[in-house]
């Protein structure tokens, strides 16, 4: 490496990380003690305190609200992959009658909007007595994630040469047999990156969560985050807490599982 | 057809079967539904259901809070998209060089794009505090009312928004300038060509479709965009940042006229369609060209 690739490298990180300095300074005020929050200067305060946290997780309905999160998200990206995973096989694999067709609409129904389909599905949900529940947000949410993950999927699928099916079908393999033991090994990572995002976008919805949801028993956190209580003045300091918990898992997947979550990223765009 | 195709045919069906009955439940049906709905007066706290026409429709082409919210929307994705285009691409040059620190580099990035739009609002909003937030101290302990003052909110909903998306349009051109083989930057250096000739002659002509791309998904994204506006400044001042998005959530869960709420959501819809539609033909005709 030379000395002047270094010093570009820690120039390209050094703006990046002013680029996230919106995150650093939210994450500095939810450790500052109340009365240092709304002074400015200092820009890093003399003492940290652990105080927001403490309110947020024992005094706010957070934690129930993350709980939600976490069960709704889980369950989408299950019910997605479940179901989406055998549909993409089918379209990259069988001589499905209105492949073109079916593949095209379920690219279109990615770009409907929600705010056009919340009063349908509201008036649905209402009927079928499942405001506030789980249920309600999992189908919803399953709207926009069952067809990504199919169109991810069978992207992924058609990237691995049928070559590999096809020898292990003349060896005597059944379909079945050719799909688990050579197929989805390869595709496994491919799993990865379209679960990762089923469960992002599910993490992250907004209005659907607000429309549907009323009480602790099924708000995401995303909810509870933009109704935060504040008695007489904005907690901000409680807020910034808050935030930080709810960016939490999309923090862990961006650090940890990076390398799934570009690729699903790309794929998603790239391949049409 | 042999027997083993006609099975296959059976089996793709009836492994897109469930997939089809769930989305024939939760996009198509909703999507018709919404047509219908829309025109429709619809106000259920007092059990008004009755059949409008295009009642809701022609109010819309004289409502002046339509257009307001129309022309809101309009610049909101024009300049939203344009400044992530402009800005992406900048930052994808910057990364491409990199060797080392890459993870590091796209944790930094990626953070911003993965974390919910609600948060963003509210690490933007704090930011945005007349007296205590980051960016009046930045400019000199000035106390400007980001969100407050009619002429300022649009920008800084605009601010936040390109914040959160850049990164997507970062990393698809990213991409694309990897796979393009370093002779051709060799060959061009050797011609002659300086920086700026070559991204220009080089590096944009093979980014276009990349771009294309990227502009059409952030395109369709801000158009529907509710959440930033929503939470950030609710639509307000004055109704500066009250986008067709915002204006047809209040009509349906604030002013509970479901049938005109959805009508709004409804021209939203269209336009998402509209755009859609335009960016494939451009596409087929552009191929048909090449």
């Amino acid at each position: 490496m030379t000395r002047r690739g270094g010093v570009r490298e820690a120039l390209v990180i050094a703006a990046l990380a002013g680029y996230a300095v919106p995150f650093f300074w939210q994450l500095l005020t939810s450790f500052k003690a109340e009365a240092d929050l709304l002074r400015l200067p200092p820009l890093v305060p003399a003492r940290l305190t652990l105080a927001h946290y403490r309110v947020v997780l024992e005094q706010s309905l957070l934690p129930e609200a993350l709980g939600n999160s976490l069960g709704v998200a889980a369950l989408t990206t299950l019910l997605a992959l479940g179901v989406g995973l055998p549909a993409a096989y089918a379209i990259a694999r069988l001589p499905v009658p209105g492949r073109g067709a079916l593949l095209l609409a379920i690219v279109a129904s990615t770009a409907f909007p929600q705010i056009a389909t919340v009063s349908p599905l509201y008036l649905l949900l209402r009927a079928l007595r499942l405001r506030d529940t789980w249920t309600a947000l999992v189908l919803a949410h399953t709207s926009f994630a069952l067809p990504l993950t199919v169109w991810l999927l069978a992207g992924f699928i058609r990237e691995i040469p049928w070559v590999l099916e096809e020898s292990a079908a003349v060896d005597g393999a059944s379909r079945v047999r050719a799909f688990r033991s050579v197929l989805l090994p390869l595709l496994a990572p491919g799993i990865a990156s379209a679960g990762l995002l089923a469960f992002l976008f599910s993490w992250n919805e907004f209005l659907f969560a607000y429309t549907f949801t009323a009480t602790e028993a099924s708000r995401t956190a995303p909810v509870a985050l933009a109704l935060f209580p504040g008695v007489f003045e904005v907690p901000w300091g409680d807020i910034a807490a808050a935030s930080m918990l709810a960016s939490l898992p999309p923090l862990l997947i961006v650090v940890v599982l990076q390398r799934y979550l570009v690729r699903g990223l790309l794929a998603g765009a790239v391949k049409d | 057809m042999t027997p083993r195709e006609r099975a296959d045919r059976r089996r793709g069906l009836l492994l897109m079967a469930p997939t089809l009955t769930i989305l024939a439940v939760v996009t198509v049906y909703p999507g018709v539904w919404v047509l219908w709905l829309s025109l429709q007066h619809r106000v259920p706290v007092f059990g008004v259901e009755r059949f409008a026409g295009a009642s809701h429709y022609v109010f819309l082409a004289s409502d002046p809070r339509f257009w307001n919210a129309a022309w809101t929307t309009a610049v909101f994705t024009v300049v939203s998209v344009a400044l992530e285009l402009v800005l992406g691409v900048l930052v994808a040059l910057s990364l491409a060089g990199l060797a080392r620190g890459r993870h590091l580099a796209f944790s930094l990035l990626l953070l911003a794009w993965a974390m919910p739009a609600v948060v963003t609002a509210k690490l933007f909003e704090w930011l945005y505090h007349p007296a205590a937030g980051l960016l009046n101290f930045l400019l000199g302990g000035r106390g400007l009312n980001w969100l407050g003052d009619p002429s300022l909110a649009l920008p800084a909903v605009i601010l936040a928004d390109v914040w959160r998306s850049l990164p997507f349009v970062a990393v698809l051109a990213y991409a694309r300038l990897l796979s393009i083989p370093a002779e051709l930057f060799e060959a061009a250096h050797v011609d002659g060509a300086g920086r700026l000739a070559t991204f220009a002659h080089v590096t944009l002509p093979l980014l276009r479709r990349i771009l294309a791309i990227a502009v059409l998904f952030r395109t369709l994204d801000a158009l529907r965009a509710f959440d930033i506006m929503f939470v950030l400044t609710g639509g307000g001042p004055a109704g500066t940042t009250e986008t067709l998005t915002v204006y047809a959530y209040r009509g349906l869960f604030q002013m509970l006229q479901l049938g005109f709420g959805s009508a709004v959501g409804v021209v939203v819809f269209a336009l998402v369609m509209a755009v859609a539609w335009a960016y494939l033909r451009l596409l087929r005709a552009e191929e048909s060209r090449a």
